[in-house]
């Protein structure tokens, strides 16, 4: 059975938030739409997001690091919040692990969002039933899209390619092979919930510097000494010994 | 968590309709084997069992006022193999079911005596319905807790201290409120109910207090560094990715300031457990129902700043990608 | 309603696809736009698109909510009789009559005085038709934004190496394994730059951010080099020194590529004193930098005709003396002495970084440019007829933006940047610096202003282009007394080599008299009442200021937007513009492509969705006012209109009649057989439609480097009327064309000099060497009292003001904070989250602020342009953006404090008049616990425009006709 799942890579992640709107403009025109936004034009205007971009400060000045944290549900191989759900309407797919809402039948109770320790799951406001991100599973399956396009439309769209689409169940596909790779990781895994998204680690690329990468023979210096210099005006030892 | 009045009016109304079903029906089955006088059927239990009817019913429209999609809340019934509230959505209408046919059959005197025993002590009709109803009544208190004990990751509530406190709470709620009608309607027991009351009150400051004591010491499994997977002592957050707010900064924080939270505890063991009390004690004494009521009254109104405390106290770990605008 | 249930079923509708070119800002990434029943579904980056390759940003996702705003002008207005400007009362009128006022005045003031109409845009990507039609009407007084945005970046560089970054070039990050980025937050040319810098980490290459600030792509840095605001200048030359100390520059580079060894007078006395030594070659008239230079050969030891068969120069070797007895010494040997001084530790002082650091920081880019060399199999042949078997490249690329540029000192900052690349040997090769089409060329462009007021007639086309590049001070656009023609006073010895014009200090001058009064003032797409204004309170004060007589001191101000923005309320007349979804466009060779490095690229937009109201393209309108006028280029020898309309324009205009070259360079010619020249052809629109809207043309391998002296790529330039010399760019290490200018201010010239108040001024700046000085407003504040800088930065998810009307952008950034380090706030008793105030010497801001540990101790900042005035953009008079955000820029002057050069000089850099941002210093103190707690200044409300949409209270899109929101 596979378990499709992102990978989020923060070593690239910039914090464009393209990631945000391209999922809301493809979900909100979409079956898992549509995505409300109260207040748009108003105080506090707030709406329905799948998926959200935050910024940490790690470490003190000048040694700061400031890291772009993209969140939309992890789509967990132990989700919390399947089983709490009264009605069924939230499930996970045996054929690939993604978790959804049957807006049909989700009563609105958000007990789901309450069993979800990484908050991936809002109701909305209007519609009134629990939403969260479908992995793009309207894209992924849509046989009118070119093969390259049926990826969620956050993976599309990022341009640092930090999101990753893939099984994670194969450990053979290029997801998987990152994560072993890179040490991608998951969030809050002192719960056991396995979230099937994970994340990439900074790296570093360091330079070092050898003493003598400094001084070389091809210096190009070496071609700037003129001919002998002109005599100079002052007593040398030359012209006062006799001897 | 957001302390939401539904669920706050939904759990303590329900839980007075149950404590006072069990306060009934403890008195019935005493009265069974003559340890109490019998009481008139209609005047006491089922003008009793009504009364806790109402309450239920009172919790059962509360409850709506939680639901996004209420014209569907059949559905909830479902998924009964794996979730509490499930259980609970097929467990409080049979309660509900179990407590009108008690006041019913008591109110039309319906009350075949099934078999009487060498004692003297009678098997009615009313007895087995109250059995079949005290099982489900403490079913529901056991199912409603779980719902809120069952999420691991809400530490605070994670904890059989969750159900024996709802258990508690909710009976001496309905204890107290059986001691000021006992007071009207059946005189002979309202001493019985008020001692029990009093006790009930006196185990559930106990655990309550337990329970208060084990949440302080909690140490949150979760840290901002598991939740993003940073290994630094000093990690910040300063955006949350939206500036408006979101369901996420709504419905995880109480919003309320920490000397108010921490008044609102000190509200709640005040009014839920020490003024009951004395009420109870000084009410016993001088019988007097407007002091009973009084008890009940304040115990209730306790019982809103306890719930409200218990849904604030609670740290959702997802409180921890939610710290700065 | 569809749901979330298996099996998934897509809603219905009918579905049509187009492919356009996004305008969310100035990346024009390719975009496919898909509409359900007519209704925007969903906007994808094109995956067929070079720029972008199917990639897109979080404002071109947003495309939609930005084409169904409320905040949409619908409706041209008339500002009612008898209101003010800045209230916002107007009447709707129809578009006859909007011409037919234009026409009027418009007509009247070409044939009296055309410098009194003033035409200023603020987005710069339609600068080749609104260019055109100030030329064709005859005023000077146009300009785009770049003086107020980043000049310094184009003229430093143009004016050193002949190319800059943007979109006229940029870091080669495939074959890099350095890349160094200075004063860059994120920058418009975003989706390809992310892009390649994923790719380029991933590659294993060490990316290093220098900037006061850690934001954007410095997120991603592997090291973040915090820096002084202002002081980069200082950084870059320090770097120089150490180069040039360890020997870790690229000689054979300097040598052939650039004026490194040519040979400098440094004869006191003598008529060519600081001017190149100079054979007798025969000068010819059509050649632009005639090769009679002179080099001192080392074999020899004599002086050579520079890049003589078998010559072998000194780069330095001290001075020389000349057979007839002139002393001189090379360009490199004077940029030598000039760095003797700029060392590490002094730069230690100036920009806070650590002297050890920057020693580090140069051995990585010397070494790295040493050693890591490349070597591509191409061959190629150079300008002087050698041929070379591979392009070498050093991979050390560089990245600079903003930051660098929005400083008084920027000029000189920049060309000390560039010359720090040409020292390392990365320009046009691989790896490092390369060129886009239609870069390079010469230093400077030939494009050049008119020369005096005579070139300034009624009803005749401006002699001259409105803007150019002055190569010597006689190009300057001054009276015989040295005063400007400009109303922004550009080209003139306040600041000679400003090459976009000074946006900045238009309104100013123009509400002072100073040099003159104007009668109209077409702003397009340019919100001068708010963000786009140094002195914002002032500006907006200005704009509705009277003389005595009751009349406006700038009596007639147009407006074309597409929103109902600050700046739309104070126009008397206001044209509504159409969004990028609605009309056609070409980002053209004439103004700014989107070429890629092997070759150029030019795009289109087309049509998605028809016009909203009576909303007409902006370019229409100047297509209709240019025929009303009569303007040569729109109307035939009849005196009738020549073009049906804007595409008619695109495709049948040509620069010259028969010369080939039009706006766009793909499928010219008959039957579009033709690419960069060729005849009109009749199907260009269809046939950009067919292929993504875009033209990309590759250049054969062996042209697509060295470019500056690449001898196929400049003929090829050539013929295909590109550049009109097919010579070598040599890079000016040494510019003369500075030290002319510092020679005219000495009064050793025949020619323009500049008057006597400038002439210290001029003599200073005019450095042939780059230099480090303290920015000049910084020079004279008080920095006791004003000890801090104050700067922003631009977030990827807003450009400038562009995006509070777009519901979902603004849930992004509703607001915004000021960014303090907590050393600095609790010095002086400001809370994370608490109230704040920000002085400067001209004005203060009340604010909140946030504590951060990414910005050095001495910097505040804030999100570029959040903040807006009350009831702008249609938002409620209670939304965040006014009440919680605000504008740094009112603590920021148009002009410096009085002092000897002038009482009312502009705050720019006295070479190229870009607007000195970034030199502000402030104070921050905490505010009172009374005070209320909503950012200060506020604004009158603006009342919403006729025409404009309902905002709704609930918004649940969905497009197509179904469900469509509720309420």
């Amino acid at each position: 059975m596979s378990q499709l799942a992102l990978v989020i890579d923060l070593n690239v992640c910039v914090g464009c938030h393209a990631c945000v709107t391209s999922c809301k403009e493809w979900n909100t025109s979409g079956p898992a739409g549509f995505m409300t936004d109260e207040n748009p034009y108003d105080k506090d205007p707030t709406g329905t997001f799948f998926n959200r971009v935050q910024t940490y400060e790690i470490g003190e000045f000048p040694n700061t690091e400031t890291m772009h944290f993209p969140k939309s549900c992890l789509h967990c191989e132990d989700p919390p919040c399947v089983p709490v759900c009264p009605t069924g309407a939230s499930y996970k797919r045996k054929e690939d692990g993604i978790v959804l809402v049957d807006y049909d039948k989700c009563i609105g109770c958000r007990y789901c969002s309450w069993a979800c320790p990484y908050g991936a799951r809002e109701i909305d406001e209007e519609q009134k039933v629990m939403k969260k991100c479908t992995l793009c599973v309207d894209r992924i399956y849509d046989e009118s899209l070119p093969e390259t396009e049926r990826k969620p439309a956050c993976v599309l769209a990022c341009p640092t390619s930090a999101r990753l689409f893939g099984d994670v169940h194969d450990p053979e596909s290029d997801i998987s092979v990152t994560i072993r790779e890179e040490g991608g990781y998951q969030l809050m895994p002192e719960w056991g919930t396995q979230p099937a998204n994970h994340y990439l680690p900074r790296r570093k690329t360091h330079m070092h510097i050898h003493e003598d990468e400094l001084q070389r023979a091809d210096n190009p210096l070496n071609k700037e000494q003129r001919g002998p210099s002109a005599p100079v005006e002052e007593p040398t030892l030359d012209d006062s010994t006799s001897w | 968590m957001h302390p939401a009045f539904s669920v706050i009016f939904l759990t303590t109304l329900i839980g007075v309709g149950q404590g006072m079903f069990l306060a009934l029906f403890t008195g019935q089955s005493y009265s069974a084997v003559e340890l109490l006088p019998t009481q008139n059927s209609a005047d006491f239990y089922a003008t009793g069992g009504m009364i806790a009817l109402l309450f239920l019913i009172g919790g059962l429209i509360a409850s709506f006022f939680h639901l996004g999609r209420p014209e569907r809340a059949w559905r909830a019934a479902t998924q009964w193999r794996t979730s509490w509230l499930s259980r609970e959505v097929i467990v409080l209408p049979i309660m509900m079911g179990l407590v009108f046919i008690y006041s019913l059959m008591h109110w039309f005197e319906w009350d075949t005596i099934l078999f009487t025993a060498k004692t003297g002590a009678r098997l009615q009709v009313t007895l087995v319905i109250g059995v079949l109803g005290m099982l489900a009544t403490f079913a529901l208190f056991i199912c409603t807790a779980m719902i809120y004990a069952c999420l691991k990751f809400l530490q605070e509530w994670h904890s059989p201290l969750t159900v024996i406190n709802y258990i508690l709470l909710g009976t001496a709620s309905g204890f107290t409120l059986a001691t000021a009608f006992a007071n009207v309607s059946a005189p002979d027991l309202m001493s019985f109910y008020a001692i029990w009351s009093m006790i009930i009150i006196a185990a559930g400051l106990i655990t309550r207090m337990a329970s208060l004591f084990r949440n302080s010491r909690i140490k949150a499994k979760s840290t901002i560094q598991t939740a993003i997977g940073v290994r630094h002592t000093k990690i910040e957050q300063k955006a949350m990715g939206f500036m408006g707010g979101s369901v996420n900064t709504r419905d995880f924080f109480h919003h309320a300031t920490a000397r108010f939270l921490k008044a609102m505890k000190w509200i709640f063991l005040l009014l839920t457990f020490v003024v009951p009390f004395i009420l109870l004690w000084s009410g016993m004494n001088s019988q007097s129902t407007g002091t009973l009521l009084a008890a009940f009254v304040v115990q209730y109104v306790g019982l809103i700043a306890e719930r409200w405390f218990f849904f604030a106290q609670a740290n959702h770990p997802q409180n921890l990608y939610y710290q700065t605008i | 309603m569809s749901v979330i249930h298996d099996p998934i079923k897509a809603p219905e509708g009918r579905i049509e696809t187009k492919n356009t070119t996004c305008y969310m800002c100035a990346c024009r990434c390719g975009i496919r736009v898909t509409l359900r029943d007519g209704e925007i579904r969903y906007i994808q980056g094109n995956p067929d698109h070079p720029l972008n390759k199917g990639i897109i940003c979080a404002k071109g996702a947003s495309g939609i909510m930005k084409q169904y705003s409320p905040a949409r002008l619908t409706k041209p207005l008339k500002r009612k009789e008898g209101t003010e400007r800045g209230d916002a009362q107007y009447d709707e009128i129809e578009w006859d009559e909007a011409f037919q006022i234009m026409q009027d005045r418009l007509e009247h003031l070409r044939a009296t005085d055309p410098k009194k109409f003033a035409l200023f845009t603020g987005r710069d990507q339609m600068q080749a038709l609104t260019g055109l039609f100030a030329k064709q009407f005859g005023t000077p007084n146009y300009a785009a934004h770049g003086g107020f945005c980043s000049v310094n970046m184009a003229a430093g560089m143009i004016y050193t190496i002949g190319g800059s970054f943007w979109e006229f070039g940029g870091p080669d990050l495939d074959r890099a394994k350095l890349f160094v980025m200075i004063g860059t937050a994120e920058d418009h040319h975003s989706n390809p730059m992310k892009a390649s810098l994923s790719k380029f980490k991933r590659n294993g290459g060490r990316f290093i951010s220098i900037n006061p600030v850690r934001t954007g792509y410095s997120a991603i840095a592997d090291e973040w080099v915090p820096i002084k605001p202002g002081t980069d200048g200082a950084l870059m030359l320090a770097l120089i020194h150490e180069l040039i100390k360890t020997g870790l520059y690229d000689r054979d580079f300097l040598v052939q590529y650039t004026n490194s060894a040519e040979l400098v007078s440094t004869d006191e006395v003598s008529d060519d004193f600081g001017l190149f030594v100079r054979t007798d070659v025969p000068r010819d008239p059509d050649c632009f930098d005639p090769q009679d230079h002179v080099w001192w050969d080392r074999n020899k030891d004599k002086a050579v005709h520079a890049r003589e068969d078998g010559a072998d120069p000194y780069l330095l070797g001290g001075e020389f003396t000349l057979a007839d007895g002139r002393k001189a010494k090379s360009s490199f040997q004077l940029l030598a002495e000039r760095v003797e001084e700029y060392t590490p530790e002094w730069a230690e002082g100036i920009t806070g970084i650590p002297a050890k650091t920057i020693k580090r920081l140069a051995y990585e880019m010397g070494i790295t440019a040493r050693d890591e060399k490349i070597e591509l199999p191409i061959a190629w042949t150079d300008a002087w007829g050698k041929d070379h078997d591979t392009i070498t490249g050093n991979p050390v690329a560089f990245h600079s933006m903003r930051g660098t540029a929005a400083h008084s000192n920027g000029f000189q900052t920049i060309r000390a940047m560039s010359i720090l690349m040409t020292v390392l040997g990365t320009i046009d090769r691989p790896g490092g610096f390369r060129h886009k089409a239609p870069f390079p060329r010469p230093i400077p462009p030939c494009a050049k202003t008119g020369r005096g007021p005579e070139d300034v007639k009624p009803n005749t086309p401006l002699n001259g282009m409105p803007l150019g590049w002055p190569a010597d001070p006689n190009d300057l656009f001054v009276d015989d007394k040295g005063e400007p023609v400009r109303i922004d006073k550009a080209f003139s010895w306040e600041h000679p080599l400003s090459a976009h014009g000074l946006m900045h200090n238009v309104i100013t001058n123009a509400w002072r008299g100073d040099p003159y009064e104007i009668d109209t003032l077409l702003i397009f797409m340019a919100n001068m009442a708010w963000n786009s204004s140094m002195n914002t309170d002032d500006v907006r004060k200005m704009l509705n200021d009277k003389k005595e007589n009751g009349e406006y001191k700038i009596p007639f101000i147009i407006v074309a937007d597409a929103f109902q923005s600050e700046m739309a309320a104070y126009g008397d007349l206001i044209l509504p513009d159409t969004t990028y979804l609605e009309r056609h466009d070409v980002m053209s060779m004439l103004d700014r492509p989107i070429s890629e490095f092997d070759g150029p690229v030019d795009s289109v937009r087309i049509p998605v969705v028809p016009p909203t109201g009576d909303c007409k393209p902006f370019q229409e309108v100047i297509i209709e006012m240019g025929s009303r006028l009569n303007l040569p280029a729109f109307t035939n020898d009849k005196g009738e209109r020549k073009f049906r309309d804007y595409p008619d324009f695109v495709v049948n205009y040509e620069t010259a009649p028969g010369s080939g070259i039009g706006f766009l360079a793909g499928w010219r010619g008959k039957g579009g057989e033709k690419s960069m020249k060729g005849e009109p052809n009749p199907d260009q629109w269809k046939m950009y439609e067919k292929n993504n809207c875009v033209f990309q043309y590759e250049l054969p391998k062996s042209f697509q480097y060295m470019r500056n002296w690449n001898r196929g790529y400049l003929r090829w330039a050539q013929e295909h009327n590109l550049a009109r010399y097919a010579e070598p760019i040599n890079i000016h290490v040494y510019s003369e064309i500075l030290m002319k200018f510092r020679l005219a201010a000495q009064g050793k010239t025949d020619g323009k000099q500049p008057p006597d108040h400038l002439r210290k001024r001029v003599e200073t700046y005019f450095d042939p060497l780059p230099f480090y000085f303290e920015p000049l407003e910084s020079q004279l504040t008080d920095k006791h009292q004003y000890p801090l800088n104050a700067l922003t930065q631009r977030p990827m998810a807003m450009y400038h003001s562009w995006d509070s009307q777009n519901a979902w952008l603004r849930q992004i950034h509703t607001y915004n904070f000021m960014y303090v380090h907590p050393q600095t706030a609790r010095a002086v008793d400001i809370e994370d989250g608490g109230w704040m105030w920000a002085e400067s010497m001209h004005g203060k801001v009340r604010c909140l602020c946030r504590y951060t540990e990414a910005v050095e101790p001495g910097t505040i900042w804030t999100w570029n342009a959040i903040g807006k005035a009350k009831g702008a953009w249609r938002l409620s008079g209670e939304a965040n953006e006014s009440q919680k955000g605000f504008l740094l820029n009112h603590l920021i002057s148009e002009e410096l404090p009085a002092h000897d050069a002038g009482d009312h000089i502009s705050n720019s850099d006295p070479l190229t008049g870009q607007a000195g941002w970034y030199d502000v210093r402030v104070r921050i103190y905490k505010a009172d616990d009374d005070e209320p707690k909503v950012t200060f200044p506020q604004f009158k409300e603006m009342p919403a425009f006729p025409g404009t949409g309902k905002a709704k209270k609930i918004l649940g899109f969905f497009a197509g006709k179904f469900t469509k929101g509720a309420k």
